[in-house]
């Protein structure tokens, strides 16, 4: 794979870390998988002309014209359905939610139309699309448009739901659902979107693909185990910085996949430290906190546990608009470290 | 016999009408009739020698109608009795019932083709049962072509016999028919007023409406026998609009519909046996049992679909794919007047025309979403409007030639470039909206029976065929019963095949993906999912 290059170049190309935001890890994430595959294209509000509502599209359909990157009217309901009709057919469609907030308008072409049918038709009709979109809370978008999905669509058998945290996540596990031949629900975030991370030449590849199902361990610890996905785990890590000082070390699992759920790579960690904290955006009942403290409880790790696993989450509200209200409504920082030293009984 | 066989097909032509509507009048009726049976005891006398008992009776030989005072004596090949005694049953003479009452004998028509076998001279025996009174009415009532009412064994017998000297050659192999005009909307010119229907393609709709109706019929029977369960939504009464859109279309278009969907899964290269069991949730399921009623597969037909509506965006997404991958493929989509209300397919019309996608949407409109009718369902119930900016046609749903004739209109707009375009087909279902469902609550038994008696499909297409000497009422009966033992074959497989083993039970969650493990209703049971 080596080239032969004169060495002071490849020095440089060595130390120089590429820095890549979320946005445009997705973005080329997209544009290669349009490339390699005819059958893929994109469809959604405003992801052509408009490049994107949050420029996630950026040059897409500058490079690929109408027929590849489509502009929708405003209709969740029919779109969605049209690009899962189109999936049944053969083609590999990405259909973007502006918000994941408007999904609720299709989720029955989500669930019913494209989840269920591989299972319904006995394996006769399959169903290659991706749906994705922004998920959860924002910056001052209120009730409406700050909700969390993740709890709704990781309840259905016949999907995949991910939840990209970095930049690499993104561009590895976007890869994986356009190739999945199953239907992917696709989480971003849209806090996430500018934040650049470290990207390594392997994770620049073409073919670098991150596999749906599979935990990622971003810090190693030996006193609890943090659970957490998309941006909260931005917060894990931050809380864990700041309790390293005082001698607490956390462990802090990116969960990267929803559903189906790496319950072994959180089991093997208990093991190891005996604490569990999950930490998510989302709204507390029967959320993916929820679901893993049950299978925590019901697997093998329960023996391991020296206290009770609990959760941080969302408020159990709707989403208010005022700075100081939106801010108390999601977990930060304090609210975790409060969390793992009551669970540490420290 | 050249002879008996031009007089034959002079009578039929002769008495042959359109559709069988005009009514041929009494006395050439009767002169037909008595020709036949002058050729036939003619032939018999020709090839089969017998008594003198069994002299053709004289007035054969001219054409006036019969008296009712006129005596025959009866003919019977080789009828050792010589049994001329009174028969009750008097054929021959239509001309009024005082003279059927009073006929004491009737000629049989004996003729033997040539190598008279002792079960054809057996069936003469047969010939000598009793006519029931209402027979004799409904012969009184009905003065039609004379092979299209035979009232008894007799003429029947005859009939028969007489059927099998005919060949193929005889039969029209083509014919045209006049089709009701559609209503159109924004469409500069509809199909046309006449349909061509050759003989193969007559008999080919003819088996296959049959079969679907059997096949509906049959499940209607299963499911009051509690061996189907769930939903049922059952297709008869609306063959015509299955047979036809696939008479409109090729197998390698596509096609998606509602719950609906037995007759379409059919069409669209289902068997009989598959369909069956999979409503009685068998392993030979189409869908190995786990689909059910509505959720049938086939190549390019993507079922089935449960939720009303929901099917007609899948559809234009089917339709994006054929335009996509230029393959000159067409979708059609179908939904009923109760779904005709969805904003779903308003957003779909909408980006279909936008799209110019190749999409041919059908509203199947049978007069009730469940159990709401049209008006009181839809402040337009004028469907093939509704699409607004899409060109519509309304078709008569219950003439599978209209239907044919129209889809190919709908598909030829497709094809061309046009974009979407829109049917509305009317059409009755005969049973409720589900096996649940009585269907009387909401409509009267007055107005199905209606539907029935004027409007059958399957009966329209048969009058046609045979009026116009396109069939024989023997061949399609032929049809019908090897219709009926295919029906009764896939219900005997539907009703014996084992149900689908355990360990199908996660199987199919994922495509193409390693097999994984899925929670059982405890913690302690992991079942195994393979794709």
């Amino acid at each position: 794979m080596t080239a032969p290059v004169p060495c002071d170049i490849c020095i440089i190309n060595s130390i120089l870390l590429l820095q890549v935001t979320v946005r445009d890890a997705l973005n080329q994430a997209m544009d290669e998988e349009l490339e390699r595959d005819e059958r893929v294209f994109l469809l959604g509000e405003e992801v052509a002309q408009y490049d994107g509502a949050y420029k996630v599209s950026r040059g897409l359909w500058k490079k690929y014209g109408d027929k590849r990157i489509i502009d929708t009217p405003i209709t969740e309901m029919g779109f969605a359905g049209i690009a899962v009709g189109a999936a049944m057919a053969g083609l590999r469609p990405i259909c973007e939610f502006m918000t994941f907030n408007f999904s609720m308008q299709a989720i029955d072409q989500v669930i019913n139309s494209a989840a269920k049918t591989y299972y319904m038709s006995a394996g006769l009709q399959s169903v290659p699309i991706v749906f994705r979109g922004p998920n959860g809370a924002s910056a001052g978008v209120a009730a409406q448009h700050s909700q969390c999905f993740a709890a709704w669509y990781g309840h259905c058998p016949g999907l995949k739901v991910v939840s990209p945290w970095s930049a690499e996540d993104a561009r590895g596990l976007l890869k994986s659902a356009i190739r999945d031949d199953n239907p992917v629900v696709f989480l971003e975030n849209e806090l996430m979107y500018g934040v650049p991370f470290e990207m390594s030449e392997e994770v620049q590849s073409k073919d670098f693909l991150i596999p749906i199902g599979k935990a990622k361990i971003e810090r190693q610890g030996t006193h609890i185990t943090l659970v957490s996905h998309s941006r909260m785990v931005s917060l894990c890590l931050d809380a864990a910085a700041v309790l390293a000082k005082e001698g607490i070390e956390c462990e802090v699992i990116n969960m990267r996949t929803i559903r189906p759920l790496d319950a072994e790579a959180i089991e093997t960690s208990i093991m190891k430290t005996n604490h569990l904290v999950t930490v998510e955006g989302g709204w507390p009942q029967f959320g993916i906190g929820a679901e893993i403290l049950a299978r925590i409880m019901e697997g093998p790790a329960f023996n391991y546990l020296d206290s009770p696993a609990v959760r941080v989450t969302g408020v159990d509200i709707p989403m208010p608009y005022a700075k100081i209200l939106e801010d108390n409504s999601v977990p930060q920082i304090k609210d975790i470290i409060f969390s793992i030293k009551k669970t540490l009984n420290v | 016999m050249r002879k008996m066989l031009t007089i034959i097909s002079n009578v039929l032509r002769g008495s042959a009408s359109r559709n069988g509507a005009e009514l041929v009048s009494e006395s050439s009726t009767l002169r037909a009739v008595l020709q036949l049976l002058a050729v036939q005891s003619e032939y018999a006398n020709l090839t089969y020698p017998h008594d003198h008992d069994l002299d053709p009776p004289s007035l054969l030989k001219d054409t006036q109608p019969l008296s009712p005072s006129v005596e025959y004596k009866a003919l019977g090949s080789g009828q050792s009795s010589g049994d001329s005694g009174p028969h009750d049953r008097p054929l021959t003479d239509v001309a009024s019932s005082e003279a059927i009452a009073q006929k004491e004998s009737y000629v049989e028509p004996v003729m033997t083709s040539g190598s008279s076998t002792s079960e054809e001279l057996s069936m003469v025996t047969l010939v000598k049962e009793r006519i029931s009174e209402r027979e004799k009415n409904i012969f009184e009532k009905i003065i039609s072509p004379v092979i299209d009412v035979p009232p008894s064994p007799a003429l029947n017998t005859g009939a028969r016999v007489v059927v099998s000297a005919r060949t193929y050659a005889d039969f029209t192999p083509q014919a045209t028919f006049d089709i009701k005009k559609c209503d159109l909307h924004k469409l500069d010119e509809g199909p046309p007023l006449q349909a061509v229907l050759s003989r193969e393609e007559g008999l080919q709709y003819y088996r296959t409406m049959q079969t679907m109706r059997r096949m509906e019929l049959k499940a209607d029977q299963l499911y009051k026998q509690k061996i189907i369960r769930g939903f049922c939504h059952l297709y008869d009464g609306q063959e015509a609009c299955a047979v036809g859109i696939e008479a409109g279309i090729n197998l390698s278009d596509h096609l998606i519909t509602a719950y609906r969907a037995h007759g379409y899964t059919l069409t669209r290269g289902g068997t009989v046996r598959e369909i069956m069991a999979e409503l009685t949730g068998r392993r030979g399921g189409i869908a190995k049992g786990k689909g059910g009623s509505m959720h049938m597969y086939t190549k390019h037909f993507y079922g089935g679909n449960g939720i009303v509506g929901a099917q007609v965006p899948l559809g234009a997404g089917v339709a994006l794919a054929c335009k996509y991958l230029g393959k000159n493929e067409l979708c059609v989509c179908l939904y009923g007047d109760g779904a005709a209300n969805q904003g779903q397919i308003f957003e779909t019309y909408n980006m279909a025309s936008l799209w110019k996608l190749p999409c041919i949407f059908i509203c199947e409109n049978n007069k009730y979403g469940m159990g709401t009718s049209v008006e009181r369902a839809a402040a337009s119930t004028d469907y093939y409007k509704r699409g607004d900016f899409i060109p519509g046609l309304r078709v008569d749903g219950m003439d599978v030639l209209c239907v044919r004739e129209a889809t190919k209109l709908a598909a030829e707009h497709c094809r061309s470039g046009k974009g979407p375009i829109l049917m509305e087909l009317q059409t009755y279902r005969y049973h409720g909206h589900s096996m649940s469902d009585p269907g009387v609550s909401y409509r009267t038994r007055d107005e199905i029976q209606e539907v029935r008696s004027k409007s059958d499909p399957i009966s329209m297409l048969k009058d046609r065929m045979l009026s116009n000497n396109m069939a024989s009422v023997e061949e399609l009966k032929e049809i019908d019963v090897e219709v009926r033992k295919e029906i009764e074959d896939a219900a005997q497989f539907a009703t014996t095949d084992p149900e689908p083993p355990l360990d199908d039970l996660c199987n199919h969650i994922f495509y193409n993906d390693p097999p994984m493990e899925v929670r059982g209703t405890n913690p302690w049971t992991k079942l195994k999912s393979v794709s």
